[in-house]
């Protein structure tokens, strides 16, 4: 079975950490991460950068609403998500409008820029998992 | 939870909102500051058993207010007779506290604390010293390090700024959107200002403040979460995350700066890059130019070049074209000059400056872009004679380590110069 961790904190005080903090903490984080990834388990891991650098887009009507900043609603949860190359913002917001206009009615595509990434090592037709996921 | 480490980061980011709120409420900053401090030592003997609180912000304003009104209490006992009736409110303030924890409540307190710090009268670096000392909770020894003076020095350098704030009036009421445009731009500088302490300083100054690059970055992005459709904000924190992501790439081994089209681009830090042009983008798309806009979109294009000679420089003539009419200013003129010599030659970039002359004599910059643009044309002594006006207004040591290459160039062409001209002749 697939799962996503999904990581929640308070931008301000993970942002307050020191060089040093968020380094001692990413190489924690990395030998958790290596240890999965030894066992083939490991699938794509990314962190986020900071809210403020992200756009949402508000679905519903014909023309969507571009928003300046994240997403800030408690009453839609997260049901999936992309990671996607742009080489702006512009071309981000033109694909969340084609999503938008695929998947219509409610919620909000979030757009935010990647700090860190690495693809893993999860190999999926071993697992049989691609088509059930 | 018991990790010391957790606790400070979390004081340290609740701080401004909680030092904000508590100066709305005792309209003092030195009560304001004891009031925090008081609830920061409960919050160390209190939250390694507890646990976190789930907003420590409201918890710190709460504990803050309450041993806050004891202090005026005490106080004010040894003159009067306490006035109950004045504080028989508190049973219901944290619940009140907590609900009214959100972005509108806040963000004019945040903003009126760093405000505050941009007094008219205080020098830039008065006022960065009292941003550092009371939005940032730096400790004095901390900012002492950073401006290289004595602690004893450094502190009274804050305590004359505090009573010189003090005695100056800002308004507790809640801004108009006037007020807070207004008070928003004077922070925006302050932050700039903050920003550039760190970044401007190289060699053994580098490792003491650079630290202030970071918080003002920092400062930056508490200012657009709070008002996260501000163009200019975005545009202020992308242009500090784009003009540090080159901090490794800006000094060599000795110490001497790094041109722009000479550093390394594979050291730029990414992940400030990619989060500056998301910024930058956001901003763009409001159609609102305002300088630090536009600052930030010249920046881009530098950091969007993979390689120095991928440089748009047209757009950067334009956008510093833009930038002039915003801010008409020589040096931002002489900036221009440098976009110019890379798509029009030296000739054009050389004729745009020295009308400039008098007003940048003194200018550190000037005469390096003049003594480089006089390389260029093959004009060796005037050249000399332009680096050697730079070096004298250097601001820096690393500064003068970089002219002094330009000149040890001149030497070294000079004396290989008549053997070339015989070997053709």
């Amino acid at each position: 079975m697939l799962y996503a961790i999904l990581c929640y904190n308070k931008e301000d005080f993970v942002g307050s950490w020191t060089k040093e903090e968020d380094d001692a903490c990413m190489e924690r984080l990395m030998r958790v991460n290596d240890k999965l990834a030894r066992n083939g388990q490991l699938g794509p891991v990314a962190r986020l950068l900071p809210t403020t650098a992200a756009t949402t887009l508000r679905k519903g009507g014909s023309d969507p609403l571009v928003i300046d900043g994240p997403f800030a609603e408690t009453k839609e949860q997260l049901l999936g998500f992309y990671l996607i190359d742009f080489p702006d913002l512009d071309a981000a917001i033109e694909t969340a409008r084609e999503l938008a206009e695929a998947n219509p009615g409610p919620g909000c595509y979030e757009i935010r820029p990647v700090g860190y990434f690495t693809e893993g090592a999860l190999q999926l037709e071993e697992a049989g998992q691609k088509s059930d996921a | 939870m018991t990790d010391p480490a957790w606790i400070d980061a979390a004081l340290s980011s609740a701080r401004p909102q909680a030092v904000g709120a508590l100066l709305r409420y005792f309209r003092d900053l030195d009560l304001a500051e004891e009031a925090f401090q008081e609830a920061c030592l409960r919050a160390l003997k209190n939250w390694p058993k507890n646990g976190p609180p789930r907003d420590p912000a409201a918890w710190l304003i709460f504990v803050g207010r309450n041993s806050g009104i004891d202090a005026v209490r005490k106080k004010s006992r040894e003159q009067a007779l306490p006035d109950e009736d004045q504080l028989s409110d508190l049973d219901d303030a944290e619940t009140r506290v907590v609900e009214g924890i959100d972005n509108a409540d806040y963000r004019d307190d945040v903003l009126r604390l760093m405000f505050i710090c941009c007094h008219p009268d205080l020098p830039d670096t008065q006022q960065i010293a009292l941003a550092l000392r009371i939005v940032s909770g730096l400790s004095v020894r901390q900012i002492a390090r950073a401006f290289l003076v004595s602690e004893s020095a450094m502190e009274q350098r804050i305590t004359r700024a505090k009573a010189r704030v003090a005695k100056g009036s800002v308004s507790f009421e809640t801004p108009d959107a006037i007020a807070r445009s207004e008070r928003l731009a004077v922070v925006m500088a302050m932050v700039y200002l903050v920003f550039n302490e760190g970044y401007s300083a190289s060699g053994d100054e580098a490792s003491a403040r650079g630290p202030l690059a970071d918080e003002a970055i920092r400062l930056g992005r508490l200012l657009l979460r709070m008002f996260p459709s501000e163009p200019e904000i975005m545009g202020l924190v992308a242009l500090l995350l784009l003009q540090h992501s080159r901090s490794p790439a800006r000094f060599d081994a000795d110490g001497s700066v790094v041109l722009l089209e000479d550093q390394d681009r594979a050291r730029w830090n990414r992940k400030m890059i990619a989060e500056g042009l998301a910024l930058i983008d956001k901003a763009v798309r409001h159609r609102v130019p305002g300088p630090y806009q536009i600052q930030a979109a010249i920046a881009a294009m530098h950091a969007r070049a993979k390689h120095a000679d991928e440089t748009d420089w047209a757009a950067i003539e334009l956008l510093y074209q833009t930038l002039e009419i915003h801010i008409p200013s020589p040096v931002i003129t002489l900036n221009r000059a440098v976009a110019v010599s890379k798509l029009k030659g030296s000739e054009a970039a050389l004729e745009l400056i020295l009308p400039l002359a008098d007003k940048l004599d003194s200018y550190f910059h000037f005469h390096g872009v003049r003594g480089a643009l006089l390389m260029q044309l093959e004009r060796p002594d005037e050249a000399r004679e332009a680096f050697n006006r730079a070096i004298a207004l250097a601001n820096s040591p690393a500064e003068a380590a970089h002219i002094r290459l330009h000149l040890d160039r001149l030497a070294k062409d000079n004396a290989v110069k008549p053997r070339a001209v015989s070997g053709t002749g």
